[in-house]
């Protein structure tokens, strides 16, 4: 079953990426060619295009994601160190947890399309944000004309960008503080009880004992986050005006594979390039794969398997001494 | 001891406590703003749900109004919305997708780490660190080989693509072969054994009991993940019946906003599609926040 549903469709990647883009020659074995036109693209004027296309979304995912991710691990953060100081009185915490993960579980697609409205631009019906602006003064109003000076939320580059980012955060931020509450709930209670002895200042505490116990949680959620955010499609996808065309400030590499091997979402079926943007992107995640797993490994266990070795080399040498005998 | 009541005095401590209720203070507030972050845009949803078309276009409003039955008219009666959003087969394809979807990750997960934790077999640990690997794997690598897998197999339009990969739910097994290994004792095996249970007859009558915590959790987190799935919905859904869609699919099907001009239905459409999500959520908020805190999801 594994090998069915998850292993062979992985397989079968590997095996598009390296066959021919049109119809006509979808047998066709092209060897390394999608890859080098994904890459360089110095072949012709159309490889040179898609070339563009995809080092675009490339950057697009990285800009979007650091974007989200500096805040929302600040966030995050700051909040599960507040939430799980047992100084502090704050009432009603359970439902601030609840209230603050509730964004997470909501259909991303309706996310994406709530926000479209709210965000609307038109200048005579503008969406909700820029009516709030208007109200407060930022957005100027013509009354004659009954026309706003809207910002373009949708269609301006860093804008419709800074919305994204404000999304996915908004959506996420719940999710890592969780994790990462239960990451300083698993660090040992006397060391706090020692350092409030000691008299150690919040500031001191955060950084002499949450920090550092907390940095091996604080790496895989980066590296979560990070895979998180090479995967970011439906937000991206859904969050623009013209139905069939993904506007270029928010196409991802998600959204690259997409459109090159659905035929709907605008442009021909080319599932050679697909595939070969597809395996880039499964060593991407490979190696960040195996830092996370390099991070969070049982240092306890390693310790004493290099114990064991160890032990075994001493025997070893042992055993020479009394001229290689194994006894 | 003079100087130790300077220390110690009582002046001190006041103002010690009084620091921490300033603290506490400002950060309850700090809550609070966000908390109102959060749940602003779905108000104003809800709101909007409310309002007429008309009174949405010019002016903003926190007070909800009483077109909701008008709203709800529009959207399920005029040709125009109804061709595209039909929330009744929305509900339907959704349901069976993630109800069918959810009971199979949960079982054959639940019965994968069952023999992967009592049975020892030769590729154990190679079938196990394969399982971690594929877990790493994101959905859109493998999509396109799934994708052409499919055609070649001519599943495409078909609910099969979307309903039997779950059996194969890498991330939940991992999840409950960690639960296993802390509260599942081999010794209970072993002790059914000799009482003469058959294998499968132990998995059903004893294991499957004793994981219900684990299973509730994932089943939760499953029911969501599937039921919020647009993107292998609408990549397996090649041609796009309209009598297929999911309720995500729909939903960006009305995203299309130069043909619809009724914002009281479009707000309308959206809350069909995310309050039930938010009441589910609200009556299982505490297995979820629990399940979250023990690391068991991963988007």
């Amino acid at each position: 079953m594994y090998f069915f549903f998850q292993l062979y469709p992985l397989i079968n990647t590997f095996i598009v990426a390296f066959h021919g883009n049109k119809e006509a020659d979808e047998h066709l074995v092209v060897g390394l060619q999608n890859f080098q036109d994904l890459l360089f693209g110095d072949r012709n004027r159309a490889t040179r295009k898609i070339h563009e296309n995809f080092v675009l979304s490339f950057k697009n995912t990285f800009i979007l994601w650091i974007g989200n991710f500096i805040p929302q691990i600040a966030l995050s953060l700051s909040l599960a160190v507040w939430f799980t100081d047992s100084k502090l009185k704050i009432p009603g915490k359970g439902f601030f947890k609840v209230v603050m993960y509730l964004p997470n579980i909501i259909t991303a697609a309706s996310v994406a399309v709530l926000f479209l409205q709210l965000c609307g631009e038109a200048e005579s019906i503008p969406g909700t944000l820029n009516m709030l602006l208007s109200k407060v003064g930022i957005v100027p109003y013509d009354p004659a004309s009954r026309k706003y000076e809207t910002i373009q939320f949708v269609s301006g580059m860093w804008e419709s960008r800074i919305v994204v980012m404000f999304i996915q955060t908004w959506m996420w931020f719940g999710n890592t503080m969780i994790m990462l509450m239960s990451g300083i709930m698993g660090i040992n209670p006397s060391l706090f009880e020692a350092a409030s002895i000691d008299g150690a200042n919040s500031g001191q505490v955060f950084r002499k004992i949450t920090f550092p116990l907390l940095a091996p949680i604080m790496a895989y959620t980066l590296v979560t986050s990070m895979i998180g955010g090479l995967q970011m499609f439906d937000i991206p996808y859904l969050y623009k005006r013209d139905v069939s065309n993904v506007s270029d400030n928010l196409k991802t590499v998600a959204v690259f594979i997409y459109e090159k091997f659905h035929p709907s979402a605008g442009g021909q079926k080319q599932f050679g390039y697909s595939g070969a943007a597809s395996v880039l992107l499964f060593f991407i995640t490979l190696v960040l794969g195996c830092i996370a797993f390099y991070i969070t490994r049982d240092k306890d266990e390693i310790a004493r398997k290099k114990q064991i070795k160890k032990n075994a080399k001493q025997a070893q040498l042992a055993n020479k001494q009394f001229g290689g005998l194994s006894l | 001891m003079s100087n130790m009541r300077s220390v110690y005095g009582t002046s001190k401590k006041d103002n010690y406590s009084l620091k921490i209720k300033m603290k506490s203070g400002i950060l309850f507030l700090w809550f609070v703003i966000l908390t109102f972050i959060c749940l602003l845009p779905i108000y104003i949803l809800v709101v909007n749900a409310t309002r007429e078309s008309t009174a949405i276009a010019n002016s903003t409003s926190f007070i909800p109004s009483h077109y909701f039955g008008q709203n709800l008219n529009t959207l399920l009666k005029n040709v125009t919305y109804s061709s595209v959003f039909n929330v009744w087969i929305g509900y339907r394809n959704s349901a069976i997708i993630t109800g069918f979807s959810t009971i199979f990750t949960v079982f054959f997960s639940a019965l994968t780490a069952y023999g992967l934790h009592v049975y020892d077999f030769k590729i154990k640990e190679a079938a196990y660190t394969i399982i971690l690997l594929v877990m790493m794997v994101p959905v859109q690598v493998t999509s396109a080989g799934f994708v052409d897998f499919m055609l070649k197999l001519k599943l495409t339009d078909s609910y099969i693509p979307l309903i039997f990969p779950s059996i194969a739910a890498p991330a939940v097994v991992y999840f409950m072969r960690s639960y296993m290994k802390s509260s599942f004792p081999l010794d209970i095996v072993e002790a059914a054994r000799i009482d003469g249970s058959g294998e499968f007859r132990t998995f059903l009558t004893i294991a499957i009991p004793m994981m219900k915590p684990a299973i509730a959790v994932q089943a939760i987190f499953a029911f969501i993940a599937s039921w919020n799935n647009y993107y292998t919905p609408s990549m397996i859904l090649l041609s796009s019946k309209f009598k297929q869609k999911t309720l995500p699919m729909m939903i960006s099907g009305i995203q299309a906003s130069d043909k619809f001009k009724d914002y009281g239905a479009i707000y309308m459409a959206l809350a069909l599609a995310i309050v039930p999500i938010v009441i589910v959520y609200i009556l299982l908020s505490k297995f979820i926040i629990a399940g979250v805190a023990l690391g068991g999801v991963k988007e």
